[in-house]
């Protein structure tokens, strides 16, 4: 390669080290790429004949089918954002160094390891009808009668909090630890009260992680399959879009349809996605620390 | 913000766990000083300066801005501004949004915002640059423009934490300067934190030598500089030679000490009776070559322009630090006298 050129490249951030990707490109490539472009071509051969575009007609037609994006965008949204907004405020009181905060930090992280089963059960046998919680209340004579918060939108709810918050939370900590706890301090020295110094200096950097972290929990929430049927209310309030491609797949057999369904799945994972990001681009996304 | 007249640190005191970091600091500032906290790596400078501001709480003392206490408010109320050493600018903000800050924290008329903030940019001579983030100026550039943040508000006591030791050499003097100009006619009150002995007797009117927490001296630039109240300070001062040797003879305050088997008079700085060990400091500028005197060898020669420095050993392996414009080398023997009045005798 002569001089010259390498010159040029190095110019647009190109280099030979570049070709470290490449085992991971392949394995991409492989796991992802090709799936989906298998799965794309595949829903495009309807199973009953039709048009290329059949089975996508077919989805979009039918109401029952249609109305599974809401419902799952209508789970998923608040459960994200929700998510995103607990995270931020536990995170900034743990920030910094105390007693205790390796094993707060543990509690507050468990539920990953405890998979959407266990948290299904656990959600069951405390707000279920008959739960603990209900219990309480009916023997308190708070309530007359159990209040209903499994088997519908809030047990599925709960159950992505639950799962969905040690991501938000680690996230948004290790986002907020990378900001230079100094430049808090100077807007202290210029007069900014708490309450400012959060607004204009930490939410502002903290808000393109706070982006990435509210779409991971989002796409985390939007596929979501098993509480939708263990503490939800599959054949109504919580049929969401996966359960719809898991029916045509495995009840109805037919892999085109389910396809296609995972595909408007995809699509508007992405809307979603590209949304976000689009509002992400517009932020200071550089460095957070002091320079030298 | 209102000025004040004095602002008296009274025993201000910090510990953190079983260490002091700041132990006891007595000091009283007087409106439009400028003074400078000066000492080695991890005297606790920067502690004093981030108690002055609010940053840091006090573990033992009181600060009073005349007749009212303020070690207890927060920072955002105590109206000092603060440059800190690695700048701290907010790294989403334009230069002009850095400098804006302060004001638009005080809720003043956007008007007013406009004008203050473009007569600091042009102050610190940044208008070119004032629409780019900090990330995209270089470390003079920030520096201007966290000094430019900090004074635009005019506080009543401006702190600044080694504000230049980024910087290179020529950078260095320059902004030397443009801080002491700043200072003069914006009539400020300054706290300067250095370990840079010529920086801080250069610009201060007053010197506050520090050592491990402690106050050692607080004095004009040339008191410091000729009479170091401790050997320590002396050492820090420039003080280069540091011999310990045996106090002979007094008279008044003239002691006799012996250096290489001649004796030398030297002035009593403290406590020091005939037969101490004492310890006798002396600039290396004003210990000459000469043609009679202590006699010695020289045995490191290093060129630094107009002088050389010359390291020469006495005939009893004391070894003496020597300026001189003469051509010497490595070898050669030679005579050396002592400045009269010029070497300060401490006890050890
Ligand atoms: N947060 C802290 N926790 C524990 N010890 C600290 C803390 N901050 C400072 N110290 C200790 O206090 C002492 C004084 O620190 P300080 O930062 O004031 O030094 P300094 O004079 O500013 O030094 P330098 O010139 O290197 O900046 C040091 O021994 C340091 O180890
Ligand atoms: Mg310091």
């Amino acid at each position: 390669m002569s001089a010259i050129w390498q010159h040029r490249l190095a110019e647009r951030g190109v280099d030979r080290r570049l070709w470290l990707l490449l085992p991971a490109t392949i394995f991409v490539l492989l796991l992802f790429i090709y799936p989906f472009l298998y799965g794309l071509s595949l829903s495009f051969q309807p199973m009953q004949g039709g048009g290329v575009l059949a089975n996508y007609d077919k989805f979009f037609s039918d109401a029952y089918q249609r109305d599974t994006i809401a419902t799952t965008l209508k789970i998923a949204l608040p459960a994200a954002l929700l998510n995103v907004l607990a995270a931020v405020p536990i995170a900034f009181r743990l920030r910094g160094r105390f007693r205790g905060k390796r094993l707060l930090t543990t509690i507050l992280v468990v539920p990953i390891t405890l998979g959407t089963v266990l948290t299904a059960q656990g959600l069951l046998n405390y707000l279920g009808p008959t739960g603990w919680l209900n219990r309480v209340l009916l023997s308190l004579h708070i309530v007359d009668n159990p209040i209903r918060l499994t088997n519908n939108y809030w047990g599925v709810f709960f159950s992505l909090v639950i799962t969905g918050f040690p991501f938000a939370f680690l996230l948004v900590l290790s986002y907020l630890s990378g900001i230079d706890p100094t430049l808090e301090r100077a807007a202290a020295t210029l007069g900014a009260s708490r309450a400012q110094r959060f607004r204009r200096i930490t939410l502002p950097l903290l808000a393109p992680g706070l982006a990435t972290t509210f779409l991971l929990t989002f796409v985390l929430a939007f596929s979501v399959f098993p509480s939708a049927v263990l503490v939800g209310n599959p054949a109504g309030s919580t049929r969401v879009i996966s359960l719809a491609a898991y029916q045509a797949a495995y009840e109805q057999y037919d892999y085109s349809y389910a396809s296609a369904i995972a595909m408007v799945m995809g699509a508007v994972e992405l809307v979603v996605v590209a949304i976000v990001l689009l509002w992400r681009s517009r932020l200071y996304t550089g460095s957070t620390g002091g320079k030298g | 913000m209102t000025g004040f007249d004095q602002l008296r640190l009274e025993g201000v005191s910090r510990r953190f766990g079983t260490a002091d970091a700041l132990s006891g600091l007595d000091l009283t500032i007087e409106r439009g000083e400028f003074i400078a906290l000066l000492g080695p790596s991890g005297c606790g400078k920067s502690t004093a300066l981030n108690c002055l501001a609010g940053l840091l709480p006090l573990t033992a003392g009181a600060i009073w801005q005349d007749d009212q206490r303020i070690d207890t408010l927060p920072p955002e109320k105590r109206g000092f501004g603060m440059v800190f050493q690695n700048y701290a600018l907010f790294p989403h903000l334009t230069v002009r949004d850095n400098i804006a800050f302060g004001l638009r924290m005080r809720h003043l008329p956007k008007d007013d915002v406009r004008r203050r903030t473009t007569e600091a940019i042009e102050t610190v001579q940044l208008t070119e640059h004032a629409s780019k983030l900090p990330g995209q100026l270089s470390g003079g550039q920030q520096q201007r423009v966290a000094i430019a943040r900090a004074t635009v508000l005019e506080p009543s006591l401006v702190l600044m934490d080694e504000p230049l030791s980024n910087l290179d050499a020529k950078l260095r003097l320059e902004m030397r300067t443009e801080i002491r100009r700043l200072h003069q006619s914006l009539g400020l009150t300054t706290v300067y934190v250095t370990h840079d002995q010529e920086e801080a007797l250069s610009m201060a009117d007053r010197l506050v030598v520090m050592r491990q927490g402690k106050v050692q001296q607080i004095g004009t630039p040339e008191e410091v500089h000729t009479k170091p109240s401790t050997w320590h300070v002396a050492d820090f001062m420039g003080y280069r030679n540091l011999l310990p040797l045996k106090a002979s003879q007094m008279n008044g305050d003239q002691v006799t000490v012996d250096l290489g088997g001649t004796a030398i008079r030297g002035s009593a700085q403290g406590a020091v009776a005939p037969g101490d060990d004492v310890i006798a400091a002396v600039r290396p500028e004003d210990v000459k070559l000469a043609d009679q005197g202590v006699k010695g060898l020289i045995e490191v020669v290093e060129y630094q322009g107009r002088e050389r420095a010359v390291e020469v050993v006495l005939d009893d392996d004391v070894r003496l630090h020597v300026r001189t414009e003469r051509r010497v080398e490595a070898g050669e023997q030679v005579a050396l006298t002592v400045t009269p009045g010029r070497l300060l005798v401490y006890p050890s």
